[in-house]
């Protein structure tokens, strides 16, 4: 589980946190959303101890991250970023295992956990001696999310995975990420500006504008009930959007 | 049976007893005439019996005098006007014996003259009429000047020269000294300096200008030594100082034309020299000129081949260290802003020494010879692979920084795993880089007797030989365009693959 407790940071003078607190319980997909620049990019580094908070506390799983226990810590974080973020020297088979490599795991647990990843993400077999470069968009990130989950850890952290990917590719991946999920049953959150995707992946939502939750709960909650007009004004955008052609 | 072992043991036993051989190390500045009296003092050596090792053309006065100083070389032949001017700082007006006590105290001692001088003088083509004095420059404003480098940095040179004279010539070049010949042979330039035992003056036809107001010291040719020598070497000192006193003006210019315009070897030019000034001497045939031997080139396809292995020690050697040396240095760069500021303007800073001072830097501390030349071609070739180490490096694409950092990798993993395989395309630019400037820079490595190639061109630049230059140039050119060739191939074994699709 994820426990933020009053966390704030300036940035430059500008406030981007404000002393922000949510809990976000073992095993919830839980999604945060907002307009760029609402911080919660910089929510996520402070997760991950990439950067540290001005003030308040992070723990994880019940442990309070310090400095020195902050990339440990790491370990049981699962992360994908948008476009996989692969490491382009390495095949797609050694960017998965390149933790467990270095953690020293033995080479037919390394091929066995790599194989059964590929077949959970559904990924052909034959693309993984591939490079980054030789693979398309989705498979890409179908590698990233191998990756991530490559050490099994109890936390997944998605930063905007399907932003680089075309709808129809997308499309896919989210169904295939919703059965993930339900699959692994893990702590998932997922940061989108997209709120169909929040809707479709997550059971909980947090709102974020100018460094604080405007509101949280289920994509439900949100349309019945909107705590601020902010919120309606952003599912109509969303929804003018979606209905777009 | 037995008598025989016992007369081997015998002969043996003799062959031990004999005195130690004289060992002599001798050396000569980078010109044609200093080539032959070099030969020369080499061949008078050898036939004492000592065994002599020989340092050819060492670059400026500053290096081989070091070199003479710390021990490298044990006798080279200098002039006094040069040792008064450029070792002992003094006017001109000190004498030979303010020199020797100067001298004495750096342990060092010099001869006699060996009988010429070989002064500065300017010298005109004949197509510029008129000016027969110094004093007559000043009626012709419009003449053009050209002198070399050196003459133009001393005190006794141009310097005091056209303050004594009040020249302010309009029209005034520096180059080196054989290019101001070809400066004059081709109607570039009027005037120019000239030692009066160039062989080009009687080629070329130029006349000399008197010094009517007596400017120019005397250039006495003598054998500068440390000054143990006599003592350990006496039988080859001795016969050093036969030549003392021996070589007139016209002997040593003709020496110098036998090797500069007939294309004679120095070593032979050195041996007719010998044989006219030491008719008496042992082995010296002594009866007339030997037939000058006139060759078309002074092509040497063994010399060729020894000088171009001897550059790829160079370049192989020095470039080896720069890597060894370098990476480290782009890594320790790229920990912090502060270690790269300190690091890469350390390294910058190594490369703005000029080549030839960095040379006279190292000669006191080295010595000459490869060790010298490798100091230099390492420091000239460290800038760019720490610098494309370094900025290999930081370069990593935002992103995958972050995605290293956030899947838990140390920063040592990160380094061997991500960031090094991904700096290696640059890196290996750098590398490529580094050994196209260490092959054309090892060139230099001649000025301190450490050989390669430079040696043909730079012998082949101070005997306006243009055929001597290519046969060290061309080399040269080639060696840098396999270096990259070499980097090339190995490209597809260092960069990971993935990095070239």
């Amino acid at each position: 589980m994820i426990e933020l407790q009053n966390i704030s940071k300036v940035y430059g003078g500008r406030t981007i946190l404000q002393p922000l607190t949510l809990n976000i319980p073992a095993q919830r997909r839980f999604a945060l959303i907002g307009p760029s620049g609402c911080g919660k990019s910089t929510l996520l580094r402070i997760i991950l101890g990439l950067i540290q908070a001005d003030s308040g506390s992070v723990a994880l799983n019940g442990t309070r991250m310090t400095p020195d226990n902050a990339r440990q810590l790491r370990l049981s974080i699962g992360y994908v970023i948008q476009d996989g973020g692969l490491f382009p020297h390495l095949t797609a088979a050694n960017n998965v295992a390149l933790m467990a490599q270095h953690l020293g795991w033995a080479r037919p647990e390394i091929e066995a956990r790599v194989l059964k990843l590929a077949e959970l993400v559904q990924l052909p077999q034959d693309l993984l001696r591939r490079y980054p470069a030789e693979m398309s968009g989705g498979q890409r990130q179908r590698v990233g999310i191998m990756r991530s989950l490559m050490l099994d850890p109890p936390i997944l952290i998605f930063d905007e995975p399907m932003g680089a990917l075309d709808p129809l590719v997308r499309f896919h991946l989210q169904e295939d990420l919703r059965n993930i999920f339900r699959d692994l049953n893990k702590t998932v959150l997922l940061v989108t500006h997209d709120m169909g995707e929040a809707a479709f992946l997550a059971e909980e939502i947090a709102l974020l504008k100018d460094g604080r939750v405007v509101q949280q709960g289920s994509y439900q909650e949100l349309v019945d009930s909107p705590g601020d007009p902010f919120v309606s004004e952003f599912l109509r955008a969303q929804r003018m959007e979606a209905a777009s052609p | 049976m037995r008598y025989w072992i016992l007369s081997w043991f015998l002969l043996t036993g003799l062959a031990w007893a004999q005195v130690p051989q004289e060992k002599i190390r001798i050396g000569s500045k980078a010109f044609p005439e200093s080539w032959v009296l070099g030969e020369a003092c080499c061949q008078l050596a050898r036939s004492s019996g000592a065994q002599v090792e020989y340092r050819k053309s060492l670059g400026a006065t500053e290096i081989i005098y070091q070199a003479l100083k710390q021990g490298s070389i044990d006798v080279y032949p200098e002039y006094t006007g040069t040792i008064r001017q450029v070792f002992l700082k003094q006017l001109p007006d000190a004498t030979d014996g303010d020199a020797l006590e100067v001298l004495a105290a750096d342990r060092l001692g010099m001869s006699y003259s060996l009988g010429f001088t070989d002064s500065y003088a300017l010298a005109v083509p004949a197509r510029v009429k008129g000016p027969e004095s110094l004093s007559d420059l000043l009626k012709y404003p419009e003449l053009r000047y050209v002198m070399n480098q050196e003459f133009v940095g001393r005190q006794d040179g141009w310097q005091g020269l056209s303050e004594k004279y009040g020249l302010k010539p309009k029209n005034f070049s520096e180059m080196q000294h054989e290019l101001c010949y070809t400066a004059i042979a081709s109607n570039q330039a009027d005037v120019m300096n000239v030692y009066t035992t160039d062989a080009q003056i009687e080629k070329l036809g130029l006349r000399l200008l008197r010094d009517d107001q007596n400017y120019f010291p005397r250039y006495d040719c003598v054998w500068l030594y440390r000054a143990d020598l006599p003592q350990r070497c006496p039988k080859a000192w001795s016969a050093l100082q036969q030549l003392v006193g021996r070589v007139s003006e016209e002997k040593m210019r003709q020496a110098n034309a036998r090797m500069v315009i007939d294309k004679e070897d120095p070593g032979q030019a050195a041996e007719w020299l010998l044989k006219q000034c030491l008719p008496q001497r042992e082995g010296g045939l002594g009866n007339g000129d030997p037939p000058l031997a006139k060759k078309k080139s002074r092509f040497n396809a063994e010399l060729l081949w020894k000088q171009t292995l001897r550059h790829l020690q160079l370049v192989t050697a020095s470039l080896t260290l720069a890597v060894c040396i370098g990476i480290p240095l782009g890594i320790l760069a790229s920990r912090s802003p502060a270690t790269a500021r300190i690091t890469l303007s350390l390294v910058g800073l190594l490369q703005t020494i000029p080549s030839l001072a960095l040379l006279a830097f190292m000669v006191p501390l080295t010595g000459v010879g490869p060790a010298p030349a490798l100091v230099a071609l390492f420091v000239y070739s460290i800038l760019p692979i720490v610098r494309n180490t370094y900025t290999g490096l930081t370069t990593l694409p935002g992103n995958l920084s972050e995605a290293a950092h956030a899947l838990g990798l140390p920063s040592s993993a990160q380094l061997w795993r991500i960031r090094l395989p991904m700096a290696s395309p640059s890196i290996l630019a750098g590398i490529k880089t580094s050994s196209v400037i260490n092959v054309g820079t090892a060139t230099l490595a001649a000025l301190v007797g450490a050989g390669g190639l430079g040696e043909s061109i730079l012998q082949g630049i101070s005997l306006l030989d243009h055929e001597m230059i290519f046969q060290g140039a061309i080399p040269a050119a080639v060696l840098a365009l396999l270096a990259q060739a070499f980097w090339d191939t190995l490209e597809k074994w260092i960069v990971p693959r993935g990095l070239r699709i």
